[in-house]
């Protein structure tokens, strides 16, 4: 009996100096994550980070000569929205669309535009339904996203380009496709995060 | 899930101060999306530097997914090879046999051209090109279609020089840095080509579709003399392309003209060639940024 007890590690006849290494192992275990917090610039910074990381989406190593390509770091943008009310401030859209302007090669001040548009709209959305869920984010990013999309177009049309609006139909349904693996690389992202890295006190 | 509560700032003077200039900024950022919008339809070329020097930045990233990009089309590639091999090994030995033929025969076209231009006197332009380079970035959601390649001003890139593949056309430079340049590729709607079918030179426009499909627009209007396959070459007025770099393959007709695939597919090409422009036109710096594109 008295073995068994040994082998379960929990107390029972021991000796103090190895009563005392178990507990010790546990203090260590408990202090990992009691006095420790975020790391204040990951928690700040992730999203915007993640966001311009997307933005330089046309240095990946794929090439295609049609425009399938759904807009990730806008999309990615709606999901942390979404996932993250006002975390990100209600202006954000401006600078990470001056970012995406520099390398989409739409005419600069098409995403200023329209990322500022889109962060408003969440805005007010999110004042009028008082309440969110699954299906209501779903549609609503579906319809942003196309919007979005047809509204670059027909700006990158006023500015030289002449695209028939059918030729972005495959680029609309493939983002929408898209867009769960986008929201649950933003969760992921949002763990990271939230990490408990730096300490508190001491 | 219920709504944050974090627009209701309460009695808090501050809390509601930050969230109404929160609004004004985001206001702000919508018209100064619309001013810089219509600063660029009216000058495309106003904020040139901005994306140069944000390319000269981000250039060495593409250039290291270029060659990953290749590395794994030879791997897919590779693949494929084993599985085929018998067929391909029987139909490369009939295709080298009509090549030494056509070998001969124009060895024997090539000595007779070179008497007959002696004896005329003419001195060919040295087709030496000015740089060769990769291709680092292109455009991936917008309609628009771009590239950015590894050659700038300092290999002695300049605009309006064009910009082909191994296999053919792939634009011409728009915007030049130090270290890199802007290419307007042949699919971009705003990018009209001068082409003639190389078989007997019935002269037509490319002109980009927004699907990475080239639209050929005939010049001479009548019965569509276009058939499936044909290919269209590079004709050489307007003066920037040399003549008989090949463009496009016919595969789809319309009544005046066709629907043709681009020869080389942008995805394919890892590396690049840039070359002079063919000839220079008398004032090539009446417009820095884009030149007027012949109408068709």
């Amino acid at each position: 009996m008295a073995i068994v007890r040994k082998a379960r590690g929990l107390g029972g006849r021991q000796p103090l100096a190895v009563l005392r290494r178990q507990q010790d192992a546990i203090n260590q275990r408990l202090r990992k994550r009691i006095n420790r917090a975020p790391s204040p610039i990951l928690s700040r910074g992730v999203p915007w980070v993640s966001v311009m990381l997307l933005s330089l989406m046309p240095f990946a190593p794929l090439f295609l000569s049609a425009p399938i390509m759904p807009p990730l770091a806008f999309m990615a943008l709606l999901a942390w929205r979404m996932l993250r009310p006002g975390m990100l401030p209600v202006w954000a859209g401006a600078p990470l669309g001056a970012f995406d302007d520099l390398y989409s090669g739409q005419p600069f001040g098409s995403a200023v535009l329209l990322w500022s548009g889109a962060m408003l709209l969440m805005e007010f959305v999110d004042v009028r339904l008082r309440w969110r869920g699954f299906l209501q984010d779903w549609a609503l990013a579906a319809a942003m996203i196309a919007g979005y999309l047809v509204l670059a177009t027909l700006i990158a049309n006023l500015a030289g380009g002449s695209a028939p609006l059918g030729a972005i139909v495959p680029q609309i349904v493939l983002s929408l496709a898209v867009h769960p693996v986008i929201t649950s690389l933003v969760a992921a992202l949002d763990r990271l995060r939230l990490l408990p890295l730096s300490k508190v006190g001491r | 899930m219920p709504p944050p509560n974090d627009r209701r700032p309460g009695f808090s003077r501050r809390a509601q101060l930050g969230i109404f200039t929160g609004y004004v900024a985001a206001i702000a950022g919508v018209i100064a999306g619309v001013v810089l919008i219509v600063i660029a339809i009216v000058d495309p070329g106003s904020f040139a530097f901005l994306r140069r020097g944000a390319n000269e930045v981000a250039a060495p990233m593409g250039a290291a997914g270029s060659a990953a990009r290749t590395g794994s089309r030879g791997f897919f590639q590779r693949i494929g090879d084993y599985i085929d091999a018998g067929n391909t090994n029987a139909a490369l030995r009939r295709e080298v046999a009509a090549a030494r033929v056509q070998q001969i025969r124009s060895a024997a076209m090539a000595e007779e051209n070179r008497r007959l231009k002696a004896l005329l006197g003419v001195a060919e332009a040295s087709g030496r090109p000015v740089a060769t380079t990769r291709l680092v970035a292109s455009s991936s959601a917008s309609t628009r279609r771009f590239a950015i390649i590894g050659a700038g001003s300092r290999q002695g890139v300049q605009i309006r020089m064009p910009v082909r593949g191994a296999n053919g056309l792939v634009g011409r430079v728009l915007e030049v840095g130090p270290n890199t340049a802007r290419v307007l590729l042949v699919t971009d709607s705003e990018n009209v080509v001068p082409v003639r079918r190389a078989s007997d030179g019935v002269a037509a426009f490319s002109e980009g579709r927004a699907d990475g499909r080239l639209r050929l627009r005939l010049i001479n209007i009548g019965v569509n003399p276009l058939k499936r396959g044909d290919v269209f070459v590079t004709s050489g007025s307007g003066g920037i392309y040399r003549p008989g770099i090949p463009v496009a393959q016919v595969e789809e007709l319309l009544a005046d003209g066709a629907i043709a695939r681009i020869v080389s597919d942008p995805a394919a090409s890892e590396f690049v060639i840039v070359d002079p422009v063919f000839q220079e036109l008398p004032d090539p710096a009446a417009s820095p940024t884009s030149i007027p594109a012949p109408a068709p």
